[in-house]
């Protein structure tokens, strides 16, 4: 068992996702960089899509009432047990007594922590995932509290000093490219706004959470139009109409937001894009101010990364094999 | 409107990797809508390995796949093909449901939370039930309040958050209410509230954020993540795509009597198997409605 001291600014318990659900406005949850998820499961012995914790931009204080072996991945955030510092991408043990803490965040935006068995709360709908927005999932459907206290699972034998290779570790940076397949609505778009759209460095503004990061830069230019009946009068409305996870709408043209894994699941603004589903890790990496390029590709472009994303995952597994 | 329609081709549009869009009509209609519940009930029936999500929406649909394990190419050719077997949807019946919705329109809580935002609405000295009135020129609040409860709604898409149910009424379109959203959202909507954006009609299923005129509560809950009453024993959300509503407006002292049934664990909305007909109910919307809210009585 692991009891919260402290919990950071917004900690969560997180896993591969739930499916299936979409269709009534629950979204797939789970981490934000699954990954960097994938990453620190695999280093203490779990299964790539265990419930870890997701520290957002400050980690949290556990103590922990059991030996276990823990890793932390993701964004750059030293760890320290019993406030001695300890490599993040390594699988570290603890014992029964031990208060794992962290230190500034250095990097990135989100650290993950895997624990040994993984943090055992209920299944909800097929994953542990917390959707808090929907009171539902991980841990009283919430992000954690002081005293809360998780529940550990079984391990299945896992060994302290396992480590990712430095070139399989998730890069972290201020200036990143986002690849998206262009679409949805796009055409609501002038050739002049599309070009500004992708040739734009984008600011990741403050309102960026587990729903959607916003960005700032300048107004797309519309195509003019006779709304259709239901759509609402800003050249920017749509008749209400389902969000793809990773899709890029752009209320009243400016500031676009990029819908994550806890995504309102559908709505009225039009989506001109959406971004690949393995580049959302470069998205949950992002703080704010990140600079950022929206970078085309086609389908086959989107199908070609998507291979590369999960041959990544695979030399991973087999590095830590 | 008695024969069946040429209705313009589907547009096709990929989300990234994973999603495939389908806008089937860009104004929404019913018969639209009722075109994406036929393509996505036959999608959902045959369940190809690789479909991951099936989300049917007003006037569209989207699909979640896993293109490792169903080539893009290969869920194309069986979306077009689909559209093509529905064509206008005319002659097809949709099993779905009639639920029965009580609500307190002008409830007090609502109209504090409207006081509240002011700033944000249209007309700041009148109440969005007020507002909505004057512009769909109906001669009072009351009048307002008959039409919006004497016609149901067809849920035409279920989402924004957990359980949130978009509604269509059905009458026809010289008949539909149409209200703007806030000017500038709210940051606050009490849980249950009946909202009006655009031309839909909404229940707020949690408490939070929201753009949509607020015209009254319902004692109903639709959302209930803990699955502890009984109308949430088999999943914690009430609404499916395509449940036909009728709103039944109460007086304050029903409010509180259905309150205290919930807060007992008794409350139960009222809900009967139907099917619906696109084609008799374009014929004559008013008479067709009326033998569909039989089975509540």
């Amino acid at each position: 068992m692991i009891e919260i001291v402290k919990p950071g600014l917004s900690t969560t318990v997180q896993d591969a996702g739930r499916t299936g659900y979409y269709h009534l406005g629950i979204p797939p949850s789970g981490a934000l960089d699954q990954y960097s998820l994938r990453a620190a499961n695999l280093l203490v012995g779990n299964p790539a899509g265990a419930a870890a914790l997701e520290c957002v931009y400050m980690g949290p204080e556990l103590a922990f009432h059991a030996d276990a072996v823990v890793a932390v991945t993701g964004a750059g955030m030293v760890p320290t047990v019993n406030g001695e510092e300890r490599p993040q991408w390594e699988s570290l043990p603890v014992s029964a007594g031990d208060v794992l803490a962290f230190g500034y965040l250095t990097a990135g935006a989100r650290a993950y922590v895997a624990v040994s068995g993984g943090i055992d709360v209920p299944e909800v709908l097929g994953s542990r995932a917390t959707y808090a927005l929907g009171a539902l999932g991980g841990h009283e459907g919430r992000p954690l509290a002081p005293g809360d206290r998780l529940p550990i699972g079984a391990s299945a034998g896992a060994a302290a000093g396992r480590r990712v290779p430095d070139d399989l570790r998730q890069p972290l940076a201020k200036d990143v490219e986002v690849r998206v397949v262009m679409g949805l609505y796009d055409h609501r778009l002038t050739e002049a706004g599309r070009a500004t759209f992708l040739d734009t460095t984008w600011a990741l503004t403050p309102v960026a959470d587990r729903i959607g990061f916003r960005y700032s830069g300048p107004e797309l230019e519309t195509v003019p139009r006779e709304p259709p009946f239901g759509a609402g009068q800003d050249p920017s409305n749509i008749v209400d109409a389902p969000y793809p996870i990773g899709s890029i709408q752009v209320p009243g043209s400016v500031e676009p937001i990029i819908l994550h894994r806890d995504a309102v699941s559908g709505g009225g603004y039009m989506m001109i894009a959406t971004v690949l589903a393995g580049d959302l890790d470069i998205v949950a990496q992002s703080a704010p101010k990140t600079r950022t390029r929206f970078v085309e590709v086609d389908l086959d472009g989107a199908l070609a990364a998507r291979a590369d994303h999960r041959k990544r995952a695979l030399r991973l597994a087999e590095a830590l094999a | 409107m008695t024969t069946a329609t040429e209705v313009p081709p589907a547009r096709y549009s990929w989300g990234g990797d994973e999603f495939v869009f389908v806008e089937l009509a860009e104004a929404m209609s019913l018969q639209a809508n009722f075109r994406s519940m036929a393509i996505t009930t036959r999608l959902r029936d045959q369940r190809p390995d690789g479909v991951l999500e099936i989300c049917p929406a007003n006037a569209s649909y989207q699909v979640r796949f896993d293109p490792d394990v169903l080539e893009p190419a290969e869920l194309l050719a069986l979306l077009q093909d689909l559209e093509q077997q529905v064509g206008d949807a005319h002659e097809l019946a949709l099993p779905t449901r009639v639920l029965e919705i009580p609500v307190l329109y002008r409830d007090p809580w609502t109209t504090e939370t409207q006081m509240r935002f002011r700033d944000r609405h249209q007309d700041p000295n009148a109440t969005d039930i007020e507002y909505a009135t004057r512009i769909n020129g109906f001669s009072s609040v009351d009048e307002f309040i008959a039409a919006h409860s004497g016609s149901p709604w067809f849920t035409s898409m279920v989402g924004f958050v957990a359980g949130l149910p978009f509604k269509y009424q059905m009458v026809p379109r010289e008949r539909q209410i149409v209200v703007p959203k806030y000017l500038r959202p709210r940051t606050d909507t009490p849980k249950q509230t009946v909202g009006y954006g655009g031309c839909f009609s909404c229940i707020y299923s949690v408490r939070g954020a929201g753009g949509y005129q607020m015209f009254g509560i319902t004692p109903a809950p639709i959302y209930d993540p803990t699955q502890t009453l009984p109308d949430f024993t088999d999943f914690m959300v009430l609404f499916r795509p395509a449940d036909i509503v009728r709103f039944t407006p109460i007086d304050r002292e029903r409010y509180d009597a259905l309150l205290a049934d919930v807060e007992a664990g008794t409350f139960r909305v009222t809900a009967r198997p139907v099917e619906f007909r696109l084609q008799p109910f374009l014929d004559d919307p008013d008479g067709y409605n009326a033998r569909l809210l039989e089975v509540l009585k």
